[in-house]
């Protein structure tokens, strides 16, 4: 059985439509990243699966239960940490977990047993008996987190974990992450960021304005895109036009110039050689090359390649 | 469906929120000394500076006696306020949606909020019962009329909580919610017989003046607190039921709608 299954849901907000038809299987056990730019819909996908917002047509099963129809059941098994940190200012971080757990029913003593456990787990024992309001961002995502998993849910939601996050605290994050999945956990993340995605998920899903437009793993997923981004700048402007066109063979998709910075780029499906090649080319027309590399493709250009314009 | 489990889920669930709710108070004591020192304030300068000029025509022998049970109907509503303001504040900072994916019952976070406010207005109005006493306030109807008048005062603030959950619930930003409740709060206080008698307003504002629920609740609170009487007191309470019924479905609705 699937962990969540998403059948055919659409949502709107007024004349926005937020979700189109979204179809979506998902594992039991692992990371799964629901990736895609700002406004494409993770939210409000997201608040679907924990029961926060009703479909306007399809359905979703979460553990096997209709979100809608068994919500209260659904509640039960899921963990959520929504896209704000959502901690009590005035509670301290201990006082916020073991709150969480009452309204879980854990009961008082298993709850603040929860409450030291995670405290340890995600470093924050010693500003256990501080309030929420001396927490920085990254104390906050990680309290937040740890409300979310309290009762150690089999299905676990996580609305962009990370973003907002200096790159120390993020890289602490995946780690806390990485280790949730260890006894079976599924969890759901959903990021603006590839490299986010590669680096902790299993299968990809990309989402863009409400639709389901790419699913696989990083790897399956850079190959639809072409592995690598090749780009490199001339020296002077007028060379642009000719280092076009000797070069224009050795991408695997569309060459994108940018005439200002007298710079073209393009996904190459094998680095080494296009490289190669390239500095053969240019070489041979007399083209001067002022910078040179090879580099991971960033959000943007999977989007190009996947849907042939630019994400906003 | 509601055995014995789930109702004593669902009441630790209230208290829960409910002494969360409270806590802010613990941990910034100074909330509650401002919240506090602002209807003291009131009461002294409405003493001080209108009772000399407003000669009350009710048969009070004092202003004092006229003004404590209107200002305790002022500090009631001001401090309903406090509800919409308290759920806008956990809707914007995404309290609400961590609430609302746990397994607990749709009303308890409205039963939670308007709880604490009933508890921190029992709070208020009894301090502002005995400073009303050392400016000179007499219960002259007797302890039973007395506690009957307080727990009128609470039963007022606790509908009106209600009016300001479901407010909170649509306007959702803190400090918009803020303003906005001012805007209906202000007339209801002021067109009323809580500082002056209804008499002697010009007879197109008597109308609605003498029948809306402040001055209903106000009379019914003079009449328990001074004369040890319970005229009005009917009518108060048909006001709050009324009040209570149509705004905790509204509220509720309004949580339930909550994308
Ligand atoms: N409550 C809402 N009311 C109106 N529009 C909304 C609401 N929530 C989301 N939207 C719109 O739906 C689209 C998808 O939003 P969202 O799911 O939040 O995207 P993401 O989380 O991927 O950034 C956006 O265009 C957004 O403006
Ligand atoms: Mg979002």
């Amino acid at each position: 059985m699937d962990a969540i299954k998403v059948s055919g849901v659409s949502k709107s907000f007024g004349d926005v439509e937020a979700l189109k038809k979204v179809v979506l299987s998902i594992p039991q056990g692992g990371i799964y990243a629901l990736l895609g730019p700002n406004g494409a819909g993770k939210t409000t996908l997201i608040k679907i699966m924990t029961t926060l917002l009703k479909p306007d047509s399809g359905s979703v099963k979460v553990g096997g239960l209709d979100v809608v129809s068994q919500a209260v059941q659904v509640r039960k098994i899921i963990g959520f940490a929504g896209q704000f940190a959502a901690i009590d200012d005035h509670l301290t971080g201990r006082e916020n977990l073991e709150m969480v757990g009452r309204l879980y029913h854990l009961g008082r003593r298993k709850a603040r047993l929860r409450a030291d456990e995670i405290l340890r787990q995600l470093d924050l024992a010693g500003a256990a008996d501080r309030t929420g309001r001396t927490y920085s961002g990254g104390m906050r995502r990680r309290l937040d987190l740890g409300a979310s998993f309290i009762t150690s849910p089999s299905i676990l939601f996580l609305d962009e974990p990370t973003t907002g996050l200096d790159p120390r605290g993020r890289a602490d994050l995946w780690d806390v992450i990485r280790e949730l999945v260890v006894g079976g956990t599924t969890l759901l993340l959903t990021t603006q960021n590839l490299e986010e995605a590669e680096e902790l998920a299993k299968q990809i899903a990309i989402i863009d304005r409400g639709r389901l437009i790419a699913e696989g793993t990083a790897s399956e997923l850079k190959e639809r895109i072409g592995g690598s981004i090749l780009e490199f700048r001339v020296q002077s402007g007028e060379q642009l036009e000719r280092a076009r066109d000797a070069t224009r063979d050795l991408f695997s998709g569309n060459q994108a110039i940018d005439p200002q910075l007298g710079r073209i780029s393009g996904s190459v499906a094998s680095s080494t050689d296009a490289l190669a090649q390239l500095v053969r080319r240019l070489d041979a027309s007399g083209i001067n090359i002022a910078d040179i590399h090879l580099r991971r493709p960033t959000l943007n250009e999977v989007f190009l390649a996947l849907t042939g314009r630019e994400s906003e | 469906m509601l055995d014995w489990n789930s109702l004593v889920n669902g009441i630790t669930d209230v208290l829960m929120l409910t002494s969360r709710n409270l806590k802010r108070y613990v941990r910034i004591p100074q909330l509650l000394v401002f919240s506090s020192i602002q209807p003291v304030m009131f009461l002294l300068l409405f003493n001080y500076v209108f009772g000399g000029a407003i000669r009350v025509s009710t048969g009070s022998h004092s202003y004092i006696e006229f003004l404590l049970p209107g200002i305790l109907m002022q500090v009631a509503m001001f401090g309903s306020t406090a509800t919409s303001v308290g759920l806008a504040d956990d809707l914007s900072k995404g309290m609400v949606d961590r609430f609302r994916s746990l397994p607990i019952a749709r009303s308890a976070v409205l039963a939670g909020r308007t709880t604490a406010d009933l508890l921190r207005n029992f709070f208020v109005v009894v301090l502002m019962v005995v400073v009303g006493m050392v400016l000179g306030f007499r219960f002259q109807g007797g302890f039973f009329h007395a506690l009957a008048a307080l727990a009128l005062v609470l039963l007022f603030a606790y509908s009106f909580s209600w009016i300001s959950a479901t407010i909170g619930l649509h306007v959702r930003d803190p400090e918009t919610v803020q303003i906005a409740s001012f805007i209906w709060i202000f007339p209801l206080v002021f067109a009323s017989g809580a500082f002056v008698p209804v008499a002697t307003m010009p007879s197109w504002l008597q109308d609605f003046a003498a029948n809306q629920p402040v001055t209903v609740t106000v009379d019914a609170l003079r009449s328990l607190m001074i004369s040890g009487q319970t005229y009005h007191v009917g009518r108060a309470l048909l006001w709050m039921a009324g009040i209570l019924v149509v705004f905790i479905f509204l509220a509720v609705r309004a949580y339930k709608r909550i994308s």
